[in-house]
């Protein structure tokens, strides 16, 4: 017993040592491997423990569910990834939630609070778990629409308040099992579902965030409740890491949690700022645009979600290295939120092989936009759009933005001609400074690079 | 079993480590550092582990499969994207191994 104790004990230490390392880009990759060894060592000595049945059971879920997670994660493309954490994540709640559900009809709890505690767990979990799940399927585009309904709000709060209900039943009874066990179990999971579809996929990341901090919590309830000092460590910690982690984020898109959780952004407002956007947009072909940058000194590149989706990074990445060649400074503007998470974009971007820092922040970059000769964006939309800083109406108003329109000349590389992600027209497209270079990102970076090998 | 203030304290604590340890954290590694603090709730694995182990009824196995089944794909998926994101951070002064 002491020896699966001073396991435990091990793992809680290396999970915290792992995740300080993990948070500066030099010790990150070791740091995901100390708390992985934690994990093994821990899962190990849990096997020890005394009184335990159903091994055979246990040994067969492990496998299922962790060969089946190995292969899709190792086959998962980065572009993807925000989803695959959302379903890790629900399936983490989900396992807190099975725990609860276990300890509540074997019905024999130590004291009230314990009782409390598991009914706590158990709710925070179901949500967490079936919550994700939606973020997942609408990531993956398997859910296309946000779902609303007038009154939307109040009938969550009653769903809500049930399962509340049902849950203090459990507590008050002493958890008999049976009925109020199962409308407990339904009303949270049916609370995890509405309250995720009406939000749109703009804001999925702070709300997979969120749940990635609730499922955290429930692990610690539930690790008190068996009196598991790994559990609670470990799910404590992370807690408020990801709590931290989800008004980071929250706090670069500039949009308050409760605004996320509550409004339904992306569905409602956002059409009317699309007249007055005004002027005309001015096309430029790739050959024009790679003399552009061939010739200039400084050169700042806004990559969005758009060219991780053409999958043009890696070309994009070898269209600098010739640039480097002649001379020219090259820069990577990533905006908090470009991609679908914050970070996501950097990841995109090591994949192809960009050296980190090259790539650098909103705020390093900024006061530079004004002495770059051209800002090339790919595939970014809302992140560039001026009216963040001039128009109060808009729906984006205040976010902080990449000023990429104060560079001397701006190529936007698009698509089409429609709106990006939050479906609001960009005032930087029509300024007169700005040259659209229309095409598919993947292609037009390979017509710029073939360009500049001519000159 | 851990009761009481003891209980309080330990979460006190533990959540503050968890605060500080991510604090000064930039924002290049925010998904990845996501992604990690998800695998490192996949220790409810030990949990789910030990309420299957002691689940005694048809029912209560059944459940308890279905959260070691869960848990262990929160574990394993969760450090393999985890590793395999960061895998590919590097600085241009030390290339590629």
């Amino acid at each position: 017993m002491i020896l699966i104790q001073l396991s435990y004990f091990a793992a809680a230490v290396l999970f915290i040592l792992g995740l300080k390392r993990m948070s500066s880009p030099k010790t990150a990759r070791g740091g995901i491997v100390w708390a992985g060894a934690g994990m093994v060592v821990a899962t190990i000595a849990t096997f020890f423990m005394p009184d335990m049945h159903n091994y055979g059971l246990m040994l067969l879920a492990i496998l299922i569910g962790g060969g089946a997670a190995w292969y899709t994660g190792k086959k998962v493309a980065m572009t993807d990834m925000p989803q695959m954490i959302a379903i890790y994540n629900g399936m983490g709640g989900g396992a807190a939630a099975a725990i609860a559900a276990v300890e509540l009809l074997k019905g024999t709890f130590a004291s009230q609070s314990f009782l409390t505690l598991a009914v706590l767990g158990a709710l925070i979990g179901s949500v967490a778990f079936s919550g994700s799940m939606v973020a997942f399927a609408k990531l993956q585009g398997l859910m296309k629409k946000s779902f609303l309904f007038p009154g939307q709000q109040k009938i969550n709060m009653v769903v809500f308040a049930a399962a509340l209900v049902f849950g203090l039943i459990l507590i008050s009874s002493g958890s008999t099992g049976g009925f109020p066990l199962f409308m407990f179990f339904a009303l949270a999971l049916a609370f995890g579902i509405m309250m995720t579809l009406p939000i749109g996929g703009a804001d999925m990341p702070v709300v997979i965030s969120l749940y990635n901090a609730l499922t955290s919590l429930a692990v610690a309830f539930e690790g008190f409740v068996l009196g598991n000092a790994a559990m609670i460590i470990a799910g404590t910690v992370v807690g408020s890491a990801g709590t931290l982690l989800t008004q980071l984020m929250a706090r670069a898109m500039n949009r308050p949690i409760s605004n996320v959780l509550f409004s339904g952004f992306g569905a409602t407002g956002g059409e009317a700022s699309a007249e007055d956007a005004g002027g005309t947009m001015k096309e430029i072909d790739a050959s024009d645009a790679a003399v552009m940058m061939a010739y200039a000194s400084k050169v700042i590149i806004v990559p969005g979600y758009g060219m991780a989706v053409a999958q043009a990074q890696h070309k994009v990445w070898e269209f600098c290295k010739l640039l480097e060649e002649k001379g020219v400074t090259v820069k990577f503007a990533i905006h908090p939120v470009a991609g679908r998470m914050p970070g996501h974009m950097n990841v995109l971007l090591a994949e192809a092989g960009v050296p980190y820092d090259k790539i650098y922040d909103l705020e390093e970059i900024n006061a530079e936009f004004p002495t770059a000769d051209v800002a090339l964006i790919i595939g970014a939309n809302d992140v560039v759009n001026p009216v963040a800083r001039t128009d109060p109406n808009s729906p984006i108003y205040g976010m902080p933005i990449l000023d990429s329109d104060k560079a001397k000349d701006v190529i936007v590389v698009k698509r089409g001609r429609g709106t990006g992600f939050s479906g609001i027209e960009n005032a930087l497209f029509y300024l007169d400074n700005t040259r659209m270079l229309y095409g598919d990102g993947q292609e037009v970076a390979g017509k710029l690079i073939q360009e500049v090998k001519q000159l | 079993m851990i009761e009481g203030f003891t209980a309080l304290y330990i979460f006190m604590l533990a959540a503050f480590t968890g605060y500080e340890v991510i604090g000064r954290v930039p924002v290049i590694l925010h998904t990845p550092l996501m992604s990690g603090s998800n695998f490192v709730h996949g220790i409810v694995l030990v949990g789910a582990m030990v309420a299957m182990g002691h689940a005694s009824t048809d029912l209560e196995r059944f459940i308890g499969f279905l959260g070691v089944m869960l848990a262990a794909g929160n574990a394993v998926g969760g450090y393999v994207v985890t590793e395999r994101m960061l895998e590919m951070f590097k600085s241009s002064k030390e290339p590629a191994k």
